[in-house]
């Protein structure tokens, strides 16, 4: 299989390993504490063009393809979780549906800024009552004629608390289900608009993952993205990409949790012997490569099939599903690995472990994922 | 302010590990990268550039490869680089090195169709280690230098130079052109962007040889140029330093590393 890795992938993939070791990878275990934001890095990677990579220069992109997102993510991730789903949710989840359903105006209006990360991208679709079963929409927008009225609430939004830009989905007329769903463009500052509580999360913990709350928020009649009642199909085809990103997330998370590992193995000596010449620990290590090798394919088949305009939902599923399971797996085997100094914070790997079980949660569980898997072989 | 970096490719240090038969650097497989202190000097001529305007020209001598460490230079800044290559130039230790590249300066000022103000190299590369190159371009130019520079700025067509030496640091100026050999400053070269990238990947790096550069003498280049002969290469022995004060009260000992310290003058 041809995954196009051409030697400018390979320079975009070192420029991004030398950030990730210089810069994110030290303040990994401290925003993990503090729960901060690390928008310096942040802002850093958008000089690098790191916040619009897969779209067009003339939007502001850099003008590479999904792959190099990608793999972008994964290699930040492989260090630091928090940092990868920022990026993931700024460009999969709000500057895609921008780009890919949005007037000429509003691309030309909000890309550029997002895609030179001036503005950071929100994404809105979960409520209290409406998770997996998103069609369960209670946040409205009715038609005031000149503009939209928006009143509900949506919980769990990555990035939330320093977003500037939000693609938000509600019921413009219940009547009819989902597609009685449209999706709009909010910014911050709009009137009746605010940010709620922040959550205190099991794992990456400085996303600023928090709730909105819309109290007669008026949002402009030209910030309807697409057409009426075509929402939910925007967010389910937003969320195809997104599962790409959280794949290449989880990816990154077993490939820096092994390559901790690997180093501490050979550091460590225990009955005489340092613990990586225990067959254990190399059987261990050797499966954990070989499973995450196959994710890697699994996310980069996905990542190819996106940049070639083919149906690739199944196959953003299958990777999700598969390299979402296998961080989970790789982080418990890996700390398991280090014994009770894993346990500690001394170590990242427990920071690891934690970062990895939600990509089997957000933009869809895993028993989402099969639902889809199932759907797509005509299982039903 | 026009503006020459002179830069070396060198195997990545954190990976470099002596042969123990020949007691050589094994170069094979090792990555390599920019010289680190030529990324600061580069670094430093940038700032230059885009506060005073002028072009950045990197220069390297080095075989084909080398062209991979010009182009992450011109992700970085650069406006153009060009490779010195040539089998004539093989072999060239310090003074021949630096012989060749104040006579590639000169044939690029031509091809350029400028005259750079200001040369900067690295305090020194981390393979060799010499410091010698920089220091002998400028003898060979009949220019001013500076070394162990820490910080530059332009003053009425002058430099002002922070040198950084072991007892503090020297302000310095002089007139252009010069040439300045830079140590790590206090802050981190500019990433590359995807963009920057992109464009220096795409650009032709050229490469000059003797031909290019017509005032060359090639006896004064390569082996032939080259006084320098290495006799032996060796892994020195790491003696323990520091001096262990055991089995004392720590009354005693502590009198006593007063003691010591006084008499290494360090109180």
């Amino acid at each position: 299989m041809d995954f196009k890795r051409d030697e400018l992938h390979q320079d975009i993939l070192d420029m991004v390993h030398d950030f990730a070791v210089n810069e994110v990878k030290p303040l990994a275990a401290e925003i993990d504490k503090t729960e901060e934001f690390p928008m310096e890095n942040v802002k850093k990677m958008a000089e690098m063009g790191l916040m619009g990579i897969p779209f067009p220069e003339e939007y502001g992109g850099a003008g590479m393809d999904t792959l190099a997102y990608i793999q972008t993510v994964e290699e930040l991730s492989k260090y630091c979780g928090t940092t990868g789903v920022i990026v993931s949710a700024h460009t999969s989840l709000c500057c895609t549906p921008i780009y890919q359903f949005g007037t000429e105006e509003q691309k030309q209006k909000y890309l550029p800024k997002l895609c030179s990360g001036e503005w950071i991208g929100a994404f809105a679709l979960t409520e209290a009552n409406a998770g997996t079963d998103a069609s369960g929409q209670k946040t409205v927008a009715v038609d005031k004629g000149d503009h939209w009225v928006l009143n509900g609430s949506k919980i769990f939004i990555t990035n939330a608390g320093v977003a500037d830009v939000f693609f938000v989905l509600a019921m413009t007329d219940k009547s009819l289900g989902t597609k009685g769903i449209s999706a709009f463009i909010v910014e911050k500052g709009f009137p009746g608009f605010s940010i709620g509580k922040l959550e205190d999360k099991m794992g990456i913990r400085a996303s600023s993952t928090c709730e909105l709350v819309f109290e007669d928020c008026i949002v402009p009649k030209e910030n309807l993205v697409g057409e009426l009642g075509k929402g939910f199909k925007y967010a389910m085809m937003t969320l195809d990409g997104g599962r790409v990103g959280i794949a290449a997330q989880a990816l990154g998370i077993a490939e820096g949790a092994i390559e901790e590992t690997v180093k501490y193995v050979q550091e460590r000596t225990q009955f005489g012997r340092r613990i990586s010449q225990f067959q254990n620990t190399q059987f261990e290590l050797a499966q954990m490569q070989a499973n995450t090798e196959a994710a890697k394919l699994l996310v980069y088949q996905a990542a190819c099939a996106k940049d070639d305009h083919e149906p690739f939902s199944h196959k953003a599923a299958m990777a999700k599903l598969v390299a979402s399971r296998n961080a989970s797996d790789v982080t418990r085997r890996c700390l398991q690995l280090y014994g009770g100094y894993g346990y500690t914070k001394d170590y990242p790997i427990e920071r690891m472990m934690r970062d990895a079980k939600i990509t089997e949660i957000y933009e869809g569980t895993s028993e989402v994922q099969m639902m889809v898997i199932a759907g797509w072989m005509g299982v039903k | 302010m026009n503006i020459c970096v002179c830069m070396k490719q060198v195997p990545d240090t954190n990976e470099i590990k002596v042969d123990p038969e020949t007691h050589t650097l094994i170069r094979k497989g090792v990555p390599s990268i920019v010289n680190p202190f030529d990324t600061y000097a580069q670094e430093v001529g940038v700032r230059l550039k885009e506060q005073l305007g002028g072009k950045l020209i990197v220069i390297s001598m080095g075989p084909e490869q080398a062209k991979e460490a010009i182009k992450s230079c011109l992700a970085v800044g650069a406006d153009n680089g060009y490779l010195i290559s040539s089998r004539s130039f093989g072999g060239s230790d310090t003074l021949a090195t630096s012989y060749i590249l104040s006579e590639a300066i000169k044939a690029v000022e031509e091809k350029e169709g400028l005259k750079f103000d200001l040369i900067l190299c690295g305090k020194q590369a981390t393979d060799g280690d010499t410091a010698q190159v920089g220091p002998e371009i400028a003898e060979h130019l009949d220019l001013p230098q500076i070394t162990y520079a820490l910080d530059i700025v332009e003053k009425d067509g002058e430099i002002q130079v922070k040198r950084e030496h072991d007892a503090g640091y020297d302000m310095i100026s002089t007139k252009l052109p010069a040439v300045v050999t830079v140590v790590k400053l206090p802050y981190e070269p500019r990433y590359p962007t995807i963009k920057s990238k992109m464009a220096a990947k795409k650009k032709e790096i050229p490469v000059l040889t003797e031909e290019d550069i017509p005032s060359i003498q090639l006896e004064l280049c390569g082996l032939n140029g080259s006084p320098t002969r290495v006799k032996k290469t060796y892994t020195p022995v790491r003696e323990k330093s520091g001096v262990k004060l055991a089995g004392m009260e720590p009354k005693d000992a502590a009198n006593e590393v007063v003691k010591l310290l006084e008499e290494a003058k360090l109180l």
